[in-house]
């Protein structure tokens, strides 16, 4: 082929709290990075169009659909799975209220409908049910577990908001 | 997605020389729907820079009472900014409208204006489409039109814009900063996106290798008085099949001026001053506001299976001009109509 | 900790819970294998025509590309189509074949498979072959191909086709008054579960662990056995967890065969994702034209059924699913025509999706139910009263067990149905207009033979066993609950495991079939194990239960005791420690009682009941709530019940407001294969839904269960659609009920 291959780029991510040096070519996906090099296969890809969700993740605290953000784009930034949330043994309080309300069945869409209540509740723009609805939106959940979804994150809100939403870790 | 070269520019003036020096180079920044029309294959940049790292995410105040809200400053950031918040509501609450919390995490004001249609064909590769590859003929025209335009289309192009921010900022009548090979210029909103007429690959009036800089919002006027509505096919997260920004500024119990947009159903959000004018003066009433819908839609014209959009957005538009006249604009949150 | 006992009927939350929150449960693409690669098809553009040229220099000599696969180069491949059919959920007809030749049958079908040594060099070279196509005009709408419909030839296993007529339907309706005679249309749907569908074919010099997204992993293992011609001792199919599937799954798709295909062509492990678009293409729940005429005497009580359908199949196979059955039993009626056509489009092959057949029949028969209800000015819950059926006069059958009646009467009281207004747009909120609806479900309690095991293991901890799926119905908890119950263990020290070839044989799960047969199974096995255990313990030496038989002992704490006196007693650490490989194990079957199933007939039914705000001036529905009653015999746990309801309900939601997959009829080509446009509901759209279980005793098994994963669908979209004719006065009858369809 006469195109060139274009550079890989060395970025440095901190995944979870660990840093890493990576080669990554322009065109990888950090979805694709986490789930195919890092073995990170919490962050789901249900369409890898922005479209779905699942593979929310927290870059520098803020969810986002990591489908859509090229790896190489992100060199230098902070990077939350759902592992690094919390582990079976010692669940985040959200992970812990999503079992405890049953809001998921298959549980594809889940880890990133938690980072996405996590990233939520850190925005701090959901009070009412009809605000977590509609900023819950972003993901989808066909096995149609909304309602206790809404549960769960209603549950963790009213915790931390006992003194004001702050952020939460 | 094809291959392709990665600059991360440090400098506006270095991305803009980047890009203008290179036909197939093209700037990302939040990359919601660049990469996006990259994995469909419908967008082969050949070498895309990086403007992320650009000073160009404050919100300032202007001497003429207005804002200055630079391009790289992230969709949510935007709505969320109690200045805006505060004076600029109507902006606020079509952003809110708009995609996910994720995606507007993501996106930028920038590339809020560069988002490209939804047209199904434009997306699909295995169709002709004259916006995708010029001179390949229009599938929308004769095919499923259902997210298709009433106004302004061409014999060559039916496609929509889809930004819900866009049409907010039409109604509020930003200006747009550019930054090109040739220096700085300013572009009105209204001239900033185009008709497809028979260049339907052009979406806006951008030279290659202009940058959007910043978008300026003139001195706030409306007060409570206006709304954005949309209308869609599920509650949320969805594009829009008729959206209205209206805002209202009322002498006495009339109207002083009205500024209407509508969006999804042009290349481009859609106003018509003339239409406007004719508020002026005029005591709010649903007739008042369904003539001026009439107006407003004097050019609709259906594609077959989008018909319904020309009624659907009259009845919209008398709507969001009564919210917008009682101050009481719809809140994105709420799924009722009020 | 016996105290804690039973576990069967609480609401235990999920035993895999943890894994799936904490994003460790693996999906079939998410298993690693040494000197991996990966695959990625090219779909083609065209609907129906010919590949006349494929041109794959470019993609060839792309970065990483490995090999590049298509129907002229493939590996040889059976002619015939027999060994295609080892498939428990195939259809008649001639089964799609990837690659088979140049024959384009639906667009999207696979052209060229390219596998590189990344996801990302695969995906880029898949974009770079260069395939010629002979195009024919394709059609893909159902209503066009009406003229052609057909009475399929071959019947479809397992699926009745529908009764004999009784009675005189047709010449009632004539003679009858009161009557109604009406077309509804359901727009096609599909699955849309969110797990891209995938297989991870991991190669082992010649062995295969294959991970194929399923709903039963016995039948990809016994589709590329006989496709292939693998030894099935050197294939494993391990899938312990998928993403959703609602019938997608059942079928082995072409992801499948492909990956394994070039796994044997590569001898090295291969990966194939397919993309979400490319999950349009295999199975979708079939555009379906139904007339429903219903006829009634002044006194409410059906006259008259007959419910006929056209529904949509591919040109290679004859789909078919029990679409106009129910018509027959649901009510209590002595004239019943029921028909079931197909008609030929050019797309891929339908599918079983989330209550095939019920959905769509009950939602027709359903509407015109409440249709008739204004005619005869009878409040639609007692129309359904009035026409309640004690027994299926389908087949001249009492009913197992069917607690309709205190469904009906359970959420009607929820619902605060008595509070309804009669005329339709007589209730009012705000702006909106308020319309309550109400719709019954149906579906069939079916079961199938399965196999389980139960085992103590050398940790003390107990294992069961089975072959089955959990696709989110929550197997593995209920398995775990019947286990922990068996023995009165600890939640926590039982294991469930599914998901693999390994385990003791069991269909696929569908048909809502899984709680009961592979529940009792291992309630069999259990009882097996206890057998076993026991007559292990009567052979110690000097055992103290030397005499003991099953019935006289209790299994407690760890131990064998004498139910008189539980002082005497042999500990399982001692049966273990004298066991071969520290571990014992007992098989059991489980099959259907056919004795049972030839006296009754068995079958869940539900009552729903919407509310729904209509913004008549915009279009713009909102479904307020639903309560949805469920009579389904004994439920194992409440929470994974109720989520099964709810996401049944959440699915009606989409299929009454929502979905709809829409053709390019020129081309062929779906032009909304995408989340994006293809509207599921998302969170917005759900709100307050209440479901209620009754008590329903039922024999038709042991545990008495009957299985929930269909049921909160049927009736669902009916019962939102009557609210909506409620509310506004119109009838829409072809769904979903868009904005454009109210205006």
């Amino acid at each position: 082929m006469a195109q060139a291959q274009a550079a890989a780029t060395s970025v440095t991510l901190t995944v979870n709290g660990e840093p890493k040096t990576l080669d990554v070519a322009p065109w990888e996906t950090l979805l694709d990075l986490l789930r195919e090099r890092l073995r990170l296969t919490g962050a789901k890809k249900g369409c890898d169009q922005g479209q779905c969700g699942a593979c929310t993740v927290l870059v520098d605290g803020r969810r986002v659909n990591s489908c859509l953000q090229l790896a190489v784009m992100r060199d230098g930034c902070e990077i939350t799975t759902i592992e690094g949330l919390g582990g079976p043994d010692e669940l985040h309080p959200m992970q812990a209220a999503f079992v405890k309300h049953d809001a998921f069945q298959c549980g594809y869409c889940t880890p990133g409908q938690i980072c996405s209540a996590v990233g939520m509740i850190r925005e701090g723009h959901a009070e009412t049910s009809d605000e977590i609805r509609e900023l819950m939106s972003g993901n989808l959940c066909r096995c149609g577990a909304y309602t206790n979804i809404l549960d769960a994150v209603e549950e963790v809100l009213a915790e931390r908001n006992a003194p004001k939403l702050e952020a939460a870790e | 997605m094809n291959r392709f070269s990665y600059l991360r520019a440090s400098s506006v003036s270095e991305a803009v020389e980047a890009v203008a020096g290179d036909p197939a180079a093209r700037f990302i920044a939040g990359g919601t729907n660049l990469v996006d029309l990259m994995k469909y294959d419908v967008e082969r940049p050949g070498r895309l820079v990086d403007i992320t790292r650009l000073p160009l995410n404050g919100i300032e105040k202007t001497p003429g009472g207005g804002v200055k809200i630079g391009a790289l400053v992230p969709n949510s950031d935007l709505a969320y900014d109690d200045r805006i918040r505060r004076d600029y509501p109507l902006l606020s609450s079509a952003i809110l409208a708009g995609a996910s919390a994720q995606l507007r995490n993501a996106a930028t004001t920038g590339g809020n204006l560069l988002q490209r249609t939804r047209c199904y064909y434009f997306y699909d590769v295995g169709t002709p489409c004259n916006k995708r590859e010029p001179g390949s003929g229009c599938s929308a025209i004769g095919g499923e039109t259902r997210i298709h335009a009433i106004l302004g289309a061409s014999d060559s192009c039916i496609a929509t814009h889809p930004s819900d921010m866009c049409v907010a900022l039409s109604a509020l009548e930003a200006v747009v900063h550019v930054q090109g090979p040739r220096g700085d210029r300013t572009i009105p909103f209204a001239d900033f996106h185009r008709l497809p007429g028979d260049q339907p690959e052009k979406d806006n009036t951008l030279e290659h290798g202009e940058m959007v800089t910043a978008v300026e919002l003139p001195a706030p006027r409306f007060g409570r008085h206006h709304t954005y509505l949309k209308l869609r096919d599920r509650l949320s997260y969805a594009f829009a099949l008729v959206s209205v920004a209206a805002a209202i500024e009322l002498d006495g119990d009339n109207i002083g001026k009205a500024r209407v947009a509508l969006g999804g159903v042009a290349h481009k959000p859609w106003r018509d001053a003339d239409a406007e004018a004719s508020l002026k003066g005029v005591l709010p009433s649903s007739s008042a506001f369904a003539d001026f819908a009439d107006r407003l839609l004097s050019g609709a014209r259906g594609q077959g299976e989008n018909d319904f959009k020309i009624e659907l957005a009259r009845r919209a538009i008398v709507r969001a001009l009564g919210q917008a006249a009682s101050g009481t604009p719809q809140v994105q949150s709420v799924k009722q109509v009020n | 900790m016996s105290n804690v006992h039973p576990y069967v009927g609480r609401a235990q939350p999920r035993v895999d819970g943890p894994l799936k929150v904490s994003g460790l449960a693996r999906y079939s693409a998410e298993f690693a294998a040494d000197d991996l690669v990966y695959a990625a098809a090219v779909p083609s553009t065209i609907a129906k025509g010919r590949i006349v040229r494929i041109d794959a220099s470019a993609a060839q000599s792309a970065p990483g590309v490995v090999e590049i696969l298509t129907h002229e180069n493939r590996p040889n491949m059976p002619a015939e189509d027999e060994p295609y059919k080892a498939d428990m959920v195939a259809v008649p007809g001639g089964p799609f074949r990837p690659l088979r030749d140049d024959r384009i049958w639906f667009s999207g079908q696979p052209a060229a498979l390219v596998i590189a040594d990344t996801h990302e060099n695969a995906r880029h070279a898949a974009t770079l072959v260069k395939v010629e196509y002979e195009a024919l005009t394709p059609e893909v709408d159902v209503s066009n191909a009406r003229d052609r419909a057909y009475d399929p030839p071959e019947k479809r296993n397992g699926i009745p086709p529908p009764p004999p007529p009784r009675g005189d339907a047709e010449a009632t309706f004539k003679g009858s008054v009161i009557r109604l005679e009406e077309e509804y249309r359901v727009s096609a749907e599909h699955h849309n579960p969110m797990e891209l569908q995938a297989t991870t074919v991991e190669w082992d010099d010649g062995r295969l662990v294959i991970h194929n997204k399923t709903q039963g992993v016995n039948n990809p293992k016994n589709y590329v056995c006989s496709v292939f011609g693998l030894d099935p001792e050197a294939v494993q199919v391990s899938t312990p967890f998928v993403g959703g599937a609602f019938g997608m799954a059942l079928r082995p798709h072409y992801d499948l065969t492909l990956a394994v295909m070039a796994a044997l062509k590569l001898k090295r492990s291969v990966r194939l994702v397919l993309t979400r678009g490319q999950m349009y293409t295999m199975g979708w729940r079939p555009d379906t034209l139904q007339t429903v005429a219903l006829s009634a005497g002044e006194d409410g009580r059906l006259t008259s059924v007959r419910h006929e359908v056209i529904q949509a199949t591919s040109q290679f196979e004859d789909y078919q699913e029990p679409t106009v059955n129910w018509s027959g039993l649901v009510y209590d009626c002595p004239n019943v025509t029921l028909g079931h056509k197909l008609a030929k489009v050019d797309t891929s092959t339908p599918s079983d999706m989330r209550a095939p057949g019920a959905t769509l029949g009950m939602f027709a028969l359903e509407t015109a139910m409440d249709e008739l209800s204004y005619k005869l000015k009878l409040d639609p819950l007692e129309l359904r009263l009035k026409n309640y059926a004690e027994a299926d006069q389908n087949d001249g059958k009492p009913f197992s067990s069917k607690e309709l009646k205190a469904a009906y009467e359970t959420g009607a009281e929820r619902f605060r149905w008595s509070k309804r207004s009669p005329e339709p747009r007589s209730m009012k909120e705000g702006r909106e207009l308020v319309g309550y609806g109400m719709a019954t479900g149906c579906w069939e309690a079916m079961m199938q033979p399965h196999g389980a095991s139960a085992a103590l293991t050398a940790d003390g901890r107990l294992e069961v066993a089975c072959g089955t799926a959990d696709i989110g119905t929550g197997t593995y908890t209920i398995l775990t609950q019947i286990g922990a119950d068996a023995f009165s263990m600890p939640i926590e020290e039982v294991t469930a495991l599914v998901g693999d070839t390994r385990l003791p044989m069991a269909p696929v799960e569908g048909g809502s079939w899984a709680a009961a047969s592979a529940g009792n199974a291992v309630r069999l096995a259990c009882a097996a194990l206890k057998e076993e255990l026991v007559k292990r313990a009567r052979g110690l030496d000097d055992s103290p239960l030397a005499n003991a038989s099953v019935d006289h002992v209790v299994f407690r704490d760890g131990r064998i005791a004498l139910a008189s006196d539980e002082n005497v007693a042999v500990s399982y650490a001692k049966l273990l420690g004298a066991a071969e490989g520290g571990r014992i194990e007992a098989m059991a079957k489980f099959a259907p009682d056919k004795e049972f199933a030839e006296k009754f007939s068995s079958y869940t039914h539900s009552a729903v009941f919407a509310e729904v705000r209509v913004d008549e001036e915009l279009g713009v529905v909102r479904v307020e709530r639903i309560v949805s009653a469920i009579a389904a015999g004994k439920i194992l746990n409440l929470a994974t019940a109720r989520s099964q309801i709810l996401g049944g309900v959440v699915m009606g939601i989409g299929m009454a407001l929502h979905e709809e997959t829409k053709w390019d009829k020129r081309l062929g080509r779906i032009v909304n294969a995408n989340l994006g446009e293809y509207h599921v509901p998302a969170h917005a759209d759900v709100k307050n839904i209440d479901v209620i279980f009754v008590d329903e005793e039922d024999d038709a098994n042991p545990l008495g269960v009957k299985g929930l994963g269909e049921i909160g669908i049927v009736g669902a979209a009916a019962a939102i659609g009557n609210a909506v004719f409620h509310a506004t006065g119109r009838r829409v009858r072809h769904l979903p009920i868009t904005i454009d369809k109210l205006l």
